[in-house]
């Protein structure tokens, strides 16, 4: 019941923030409506008892929207909106067409059984936190060392974009 | 009367309302007592007398200044973006209440078969709870900034973006060894199953060693409080971090075009967050409720726990308005560079120090 109520009101938060974050004119109510979206999302772990997913989820996407804001008033300009005019005149009907596929996919899905929710309420569940922590230091450490590696050489290979940008400039010491 | 105590915390639903409603209350009370004492001791560092007249020795002044807060005209500048302008006072309540939700105040109560926690929830993610909720705390910061329309709030909600973001990576890598230490506790010497919760780890700091050094968390961590403690005073933008509000450069920063009861939300958020980053500080590291008793009677010595809590609470608090009064502002360059050049190296540095000398201790030194 409570969960329901629960999903309910999270669930049309989220739609409401995703179509918000398509929507609006304007960058920062983008920048919100996905902060919104991410947020109800995060509810959603915390009701199906994922509690570690969700305050991750609240850290790092909450967190990275905020930077995002950040760009958007920085880069922007504060009270700038968006420009309408549609360069690839495609794109519209083929939005379309993926949304009818995508709602054909909902309705199929919908038609198949779900197990949803903790699988035995009675089963003592020994904190979200320790579980993950095993299956991720233990059996998948080394996926999970590449992972970080992977994220350290994107960061890297950003920061080498940002400086190196020709050759010829590559003479001039960035870190000067 | 205990009878239906009982039935009420019994009720999963009821306790969860008559909890929250506690805390909300604590934390009112708190708020107006806490300005009180800020102004009264800035006051007497400063050699001046502070707020008198209302109340014994003031006292009520706070409560004075809320009333008329909450009767004051609201002006709304015309070139406000108006939803975000009115959601951004109430977006900085929500993350400051939820944060106190998770921190236990007091020793469990027992009433007839139904144990009572003081605490609003005791999640099993609570370290991390507290760290989203601080980030989210950002946004009204940043929304009021934006939404006012105005140049001098803008320029604080880009600042506060910028320094909040930076402390908060200083602020988590602090309570990383915490964990890592729990782990050792809950294992007694070797790597066990560390804890977030904050209520386990209120617990694992009883006892003592030699008799008389109680068990607390900062006597193996003090670099982590230290590091801790810097970075909550640059997260609730206070002195000397308080660029975010600094009314020499940018008038009031981000609650500029704020007035009445809006302002006062700001102005609430604000000290309910200092109250919760120094309990915070005090369930983390120094121990939280625990205290001794002195074998008072039980009618008595229930409250104990939740006195020995304020106390130490209001030590921590004592010195943010100690800084207060005694450090002038830092200039912008080097609130940074204090954040990633000093703070965010130095965590890490003891972190990777801590790490190998716990991994000595539990596994032995790699060449033997």
């Amino acid at each position: 019941m409570v969960e329901t109520v629960v999903f309910v009101i999270f669930g049309l938060a989220a739609l409401f923030g995703a179509i918000t974050m398509v929507w609006a004119r304007n960058p920062v109510y983008s920048a919100m409506g996905l902060m919104m979206t991410m947020f109800s999302i995060a509810v959603f772990y915390v009701s199906n008892s994922a509690h570690f997913i969700a305050v991750v989820q609240v850290i790092v996407y909450a967190g990275a929207v905020m930077t995002l804001f950040l760009f958007v008033i920085m880069l922007i300009g504060v009270d700038k909106e968006e420009d309408r005019t549609e360069n690839l005149p495609i794109q519209r009907p083929l939005a379309l067409v993926l949304i009818l596929s995508f709602g054909a996919a909902v309705v199929v899905a919908g038609r198949l059984a779900w197990t949803t929710g903790i699988r035995n309420p009675l089963d003592p569940v020994n904190g979200t936190v320790e579980a993950i922590g095993d299956e991720l230091f233990k059996r998948w450490v080394l996926p999970f060392e590449i992972t970080g590696l992977l994220l350290i050489v994107a960061a890297a290979g950003a920061i080498a974009l940002a400086f190196f940008k020709d050759d010829d400039d590559a003479e001039v010491d960035p870190w000067r | 009367m205990t009878a239906v105590l009982e039935a009420i915390f019994g009720n999963a639903f009821w306790s969860a309302v008559v909890k929250t409603v506690v805390v909300f209350a604590i934390l009112m009370v708190n708020t107006l007592f806490l300005v009180w004492f800020e102004r009264r001791v800035v006051a007497f560092m400063q050699n001046r007398i502070g707020p008198n007249r209302a109340g014994p020795m003031g006292l009520l002044q706070t409560l004075a200044d809320g009333i008329k807060l909450f009767f004051k005209e609201q002006i709304t500048p015309r070139k406000v973006e108006l939803g975000m302008y009115l959601a951004a006072p109430v977006a900085a309540m929500i993350p400051a209440f939820l944060i106190f939700m998770v921190i236990p105040f007091g020793e469990p109560i027992t009433i007839g078969n139904t144990v009572v926690t003081l605490q609003g929830a005791d999640l099993n993610v609570g370290l991390l709870f507290i760290l989203a909720m601080s980030s989210l705390a950002v946004y009204s910061i940043v929304l009021a900034g934006w939404a006012s329309g105005s140049k001098y709030p803008l320029l604080g909600g880009v600042r506060a973006t910028a320094q909040m973001i930076s402390y908060e990576a200083a602020m988590g890598l602090a309570l990383v060894p915490v964990v890592l230490f729990a782990s050792i506790q809950i294992a007694d010497g070797s790597v066990g199953v560390g804890t977030m919760s904050l209520s386990r780890l209120v617990e694992l700091q009883q006892g003592s060693f030699r008799g008389f050094i109680p068990g607390w968390f900062v006597f193996w961590l003090l670099p982590s409080f230290i590091i801790f403690m810097i970075a909550a005073v640059a997260e609730t933008n206070r002195a000397p971090f308080d660029l975010v509000e600094a009314e020499s450069e940018i008038v009031g920063g981000y609650h500029t075009e704020y007035s009445g009861i809006r302002f006062a939300f700001f102005f609430l958020a604000e000290y309910i967050n200092m109250f919760n980053v120094s309990a915070i500080a005090v369930t983390v590291f120094l121990g939280g409720w625990l205290g001794p008793d002195f074998g008072l009677p039980s009618g008595i010595a229930w409250a104990m726990p939740i006195m020995w809590f304020l106390l130490k609470t209001y030590a921590l608090l004592f010195i943010f308005v100690w800084l207060r009064a005694t450090l002038p502002r830092m200039r912008y360059d080097q609130l940074m560079t204090l954040g990633w050049k000093r703070l965010i190296p130095a965590g890490l540095a003891w972190l990777i120090l801590f790490t190998l000398v716990q991994a000595f201790r539990s596994f032995g030194a790699p060449w033997s």
